[in-house]
């Protein structure tokens, strides 16, 4: 088929797109319907063609690791990293380490908190940062808190001065950003189980793994926020520094960063909520604290505990993910010239006060300085006992039992059986078609190389039960997420509330609702599927309200003074220009399910994650690569398609 | 009156002095290196490595604990990252913990008296629809009380998660039994399995082990199968099915090691002493784990009481390594 797209001239118009993808969509079409007939090899590749890259992979990594020596480097890097979590370890929860000063009074960190939250956000923020680590410390957890805050105050300054490097790097030089950007993605679509073993082997089962494979997760956003933002910073701008004679370094530190303040910040929002994304999994490899605990509660199946874990996490997400973004609205403030110094510097002061004050109280009330074993008012068994009650209503079990059945027989099963009957060069042919569809004959042939990366890893069947899961799960997402999207766009209210239990359900850890997933329906693909659906949904619905709420006011008070239907005015005007917001999300729900799809292994599944997960015993490192580079690669394809039609759309709507 | 102000006073001055006010001791530093004790995500495993991390503070030496995988936890012994680990289940463990020793760096430091027993399990519920159990060749009989939507009319039988290597597959051929296997992901998949069945009563057949908090949740049964000869999964002619490995139950006896990483007797040759005399039975075990699982005490908590209660049990251990 690439013999018949290579004879194209270069320079395509937009019909002879339509009629190439048309004609290699009928190539596809035809060869599923020759399957009968077709060749043993043209159905599956023959076992020959399956070179032993997992064998290869290993005794690359053995070399690179023993050989080259690379262990000794990141061993050492450990060692650093190591001494500045022992650090944070000790002051946030006592571990026995320099510099002997910890742990801090709970009382002190939510005072101190408070007032920042009402110096970033007034009443409200205040609260809310104060309230979260009273509800941290009354319910019993506040020592796991720590523990995986200590963490994340290290991993996620390191992210964002990486990032902002990086960044700063790709902005200033076109052949690192181009070098850049296929690392980035690849490193965003691997699946968390490759990250896990080499992430235990050159950093040490611990915090100091968990951190770097924290900090590895978080970085993509805020390189390409910096670059982002620098390349935005308006021509005036730049001259007047320049102007003031102002050398490179001045340039880039007081005239470019301030100019990108406000996308920056919102790569350092990103990089928070990432890490916070990562507190579970990093639990695996070492992550001390409330990941580890909810873990070890789920396996001796107490929800309620686990749930309340859940809901800690959220708050901490919510919480920071607030706080730093009243940072980016908030504007430096500018003193007259006199002000006095306690005056300029009020809300340090108030700080400070709060704290001393505090520890003073702490130092008294032993209370405020440690919730005791038996104090707290942790409702574990009650939350379990409700969630029973609920999975015990009959209308509720009758309508999961239904759903298990009807969803299974008539509609995942046949789908999968589908998927892995197709010969492997018609799915090839059939995704490269809409490529050529969407942007030509270089997005056809990057799509086809993409498959057939994975036809020759020797993957294929258990790639295609992993894209059969995500088109599935994404699909029931965008028919439940745009609708909800679209009523929830109607009135600030309700948008505002949808958005909030899209943060939610972004942060509260995926691990919770598996095993309620499991318990209405079972060990099976509908388990899997709605678990992935949860997460899937978010961008989607998040997207959409935002694309829906951002379409100028004039178009819509056009289409009402011409007299249209709010349904007119809704397929006509507003979802029109949506449109390309909207596929932004649908990109994302899809890299989402990519990534929950392998959680969901922790259901059980016969995918990808299942053989990822195979690999841990008995550390396969090579296999377990050529794994993790079969689910990227499916990602990039659809990344790399929706993200061409969106720049396509947008050029053509004259957005942008 | 006058404690009070004295209070205010100290109070004001270690407020002063420290600048980071912090409350609590703040010891001696310990010259010892800790030793890094790993835990998982199931509770005896949590709590017997509290109570041995105990054992050794009780001795002088730093402990830490780190959570880990417990699939990953061999590679990171064998390079001495974490210094040794409890619980090695045969079934679910022996291969990786085999490929490490064969690897270097870590060796076995003796075994539990604990037997350890991984097989298909039912809870007792299962037994009332399906008498002729626990001998396997009741299962054909009652294979469509076990059948799900998506199996059809073959019953459904969910076994442990892939990387702990169960072959539930290559046993419901070897033995003809009308089962579509199916593998949950984790330990959780599984006890939401049997909570989701409790109580309807629905019979369910899943992968189980003992000692386990589980046997005191539900109480079960496992499943009879031919009984274990050595070579049954390499040797086709063990088991009653001539042509075909995995044709017997699982050992009804595994072992429950513990391992060590090499360096550890030159590092803390005392705790390494204790570390080989340790040994716990079943009950005890299960002991522990009722204590965090039913009890709902913490994990370090229940290690303290569990060491009060059984000083018979542990102090031993300790006079034979005192020299």
């Amino acid at each position: 088929m690439t013999a018949i797209a290579t004879q194209l001239p270069a320079r395509i118009d937009g019909l002879s797109n339509v009629r190439t993808a048309t004609v290699l969509f009928c190539v596809a079409i035809a060869l599923a319907f020759l399957k009968p007939v077709l060749p043993e090899w043209l159905v599956r590749l023959p076992d020959w063609m399956i070179l032993p890259w997992a064998q290869w992979l290993q005794a690359l990594f053995d070399f690179v690791r023993e050989d080259l020596g690379l262990i000794y480097v990141t061993r050492t890097i450990t060692a650093g990293l190591e001494f500045v979590l022992d650090a944070t370890a000790n002051i946030m929860y006592g571990k026995h380490r320099w510099p002997y000063l910890g742990p801090i009074s709970w009382a002190c960190v939510a005072g101190v908190s408070a007032i920042l939250g009402y110096w970033l956000g007034g009443r409200r923020l205040a609260l809310l940062a104060g309230g979260t680590w009273v509800w941290t410390a009354v319910i019993g957890q506040w020592d796991l808190a720590m523990q995986t805050m200590s963490v994340i105050v290290v991993a996620a300054p390191i992210a964002v001065a990486i990032g902002v490097g990086l960044g700063i790097l790709a902005w200033r030089n076109r052949t690192i950003e181009k070098a850049l950007r296929p690392v980035l993605a690849v490193l965003q679509t691997l699946p968390f189980f490759t990250y896990l073993l080499p992430a235990v082997i050159f950093f040490k089962v611990g915090p100091t793994a968990a951190a770097v494979a924290t900090i590895i997760f978080a970085i993509p956003p805020m390189i390409l926020m910096t670059t982002l933002g620098l390349k935005k910073v308006p021509p005036d701008v730049v001259e007047a520094g320049q102007m003031s004679g102002s050398t490179r370094w001045q340039m880039l530190r007081h005239v470019y960063l301030p100019a990108a303040r406000t996308e920056i910040l919102v790569g350092v929002n990103q990089v928070i909520m990432l890490c916070l994304a990562m507190v579970v999994l990093t639990a695996f490899i070492g992550m001390p604290g409330l990941g580890a605990k909810l873990l070890a509660m789920m396996g001796s199946f107490k929800l309620g505990r686990s749930f309340e874990i859940g809901v800690t996490i959220v708050l901490i997400a919510v919480m920071l993910d607030r706080l730093s973004k009243a940072w980016i609205v908030k504007q430096p403030v500018h003193f007259e010239k006199g002000t006095p110094w306690w005056q300029r510097h009020f809300f340090l002061l108030a700080g400070i006060a709060v704290f001393l004050l505090l520890a003073l109280l702490a130092w008294i009330v032993p209370y405020f300085h440690e919730v005791g074993r038996r104090q707290d008012l942790s409702m574990g068994r009650e939350i379990d006992d409700v969630i029973k009650w609920v999975l015990d209503v009959d209308w509720i079990q009758a309508t999961t039992e239904w759903l298990r059945w009807f969803l299974n027989t008539k509609v995942l099963i046949p789908f999968r059986d589908s998927m892995l009957w197709l010969p492997t060069p018609s799915v090839i042919v059939l995704f490269a078609a809409v490529a050529y569809y969407v942007g030509g004959l270089r997005s056809a042939l990057v799509i086809a190389a993409f498959f057939g990366i994975v036809a020759l890893s020797g993957w294929w069947d258990r790639s295609m039960i992993t894209l059969y899961t995500v088109i599935s799960a994404v699909v029931l997402a965008t028919l439940l997420g745009i609708p909800l999207a679209i009523f929830a766009s109607r009135s600030e209210k309700w948008s505002g509330r949808i958005l909030l239990a899209c943060d939610t359900a972004q942060t509260f850890p995926s691990f919770i609702y598996l095993i309620p997933a499991i318990m209405l329906f079972g060990v099976n693909d509908v388990a899997v599927i709605f678990s992935i659906l949860i997460f899937a949904m978010v961008p989607l619905t998040r997207y959409t309200i935002e694309g829906l709420r951002g379409v100028p006011v004039e178009l819509t008070e056009a289409a009402d003074m011409a007299g249209s239907t709010r349904k007119q005015k809704l397929w006509h005007v507003q979802l029109p220009l949506a449109l390309p917001t909207m596929a932004v999300g649908f990109n994302q729900a899809i890299m989402f399910a990519f990534f929950m799809v392998i959680i969901a292994a922790f259901i059980g599944t016969q995918d990808l994650g299942q053989e990822l997960q195979r690999t841990l015993a008995g550390n396969e490192l090579g296999k377990n690569f050529v794994l993790g580079i079969c689910v990227s690669v499916m990602a990039l394809a659809f990344d790399h398609v929706i993200m061409r039609w969106v720049a396509g759309r947008k050029a053509a709507l004259g957005l942008d | 009156m006058k404690t009070t102000l004295t209070r205010f006073a100290t109070a004001a001055a270690v407020t002063a002095v420290i600048g980071m006010t912090t409350v609590g001791s703040a010891q001696a530093e310990d010259s010892g290196d800790p030793i890094i004790i790993p835990i998982h995500n199931w509770s005896s495993q949590i709590v017997m490595s509290n109570a041995v991390g105990q054992i050794f503070e009780s001795l002088g030496r730093n402990v830490e604990y780190v959570t880990t995988d417990s699939q990953a936890v061999y590679e990171s012994v064998r390079l001495g990252d974490v210094h040794l680990e409890l619980e090695v289940w045969e079934g679910a463990f022996g291969k990786s913990f085999r490929e490490a020793l064969e690897k270097g760096g870590l060796h076995d430091a003796g075994d539990h008296d604990a037997v350890t027993r991984e097989d298909w399990w039912y809870p007792m519920w299962t037994k009332e629809s399906c008498p002729g159990l626990p001998s396997w060749e009741a299962l054909n009989d009652c294979a469509e009380l076990f059948a799900t939507p998506e199996t059809g009319d073959k019953g459904r039988y969910l076994d442990g998660p892939v990387d702990w290597l169960k072959h539930g597959k290559e046993r419901a051929e070897a033995l003809g039994l009308n089962f579509t296997v199916i593998n949950a992901g984790s330990a959780a998949a599984l006890w939401a399995e049997i909570g989701a069945a409790e109580k309807d009563k629905k019979p369910v057949l899943v992968f189980n082990w003992t000692p386990n908090f589980a046997e005191a949740v539900w109480p079960g049964e496992f499943v009879e199968f031919p009984e274990w000869e050595d070579g049954c999964d390499k040797d086709p002619a063990k088991g009653p099915n001539k042509d075909a490995l995995y044709d017997c139950g699982n050992p009804a006896k595994g072992y429950l090691k513990k391992a060590a990483w090499d360096g550890m007797e030159d590092k803390w040759p005392q705790a390494y002493c204790v570390l080989t005399k340790i040994s716990f039975t079943n009950p005890q075990i299960a002991e522990m784990a009722k204590l965090v699982d039913v009890d709902e005490q913490e994990p370090d908590e229940a290690a303290e009481n569990w060491l009060a209660d059984n000083e018979a049990v542990w102090k031993p251990w300790v006079e034979a390594c005192a020299s």
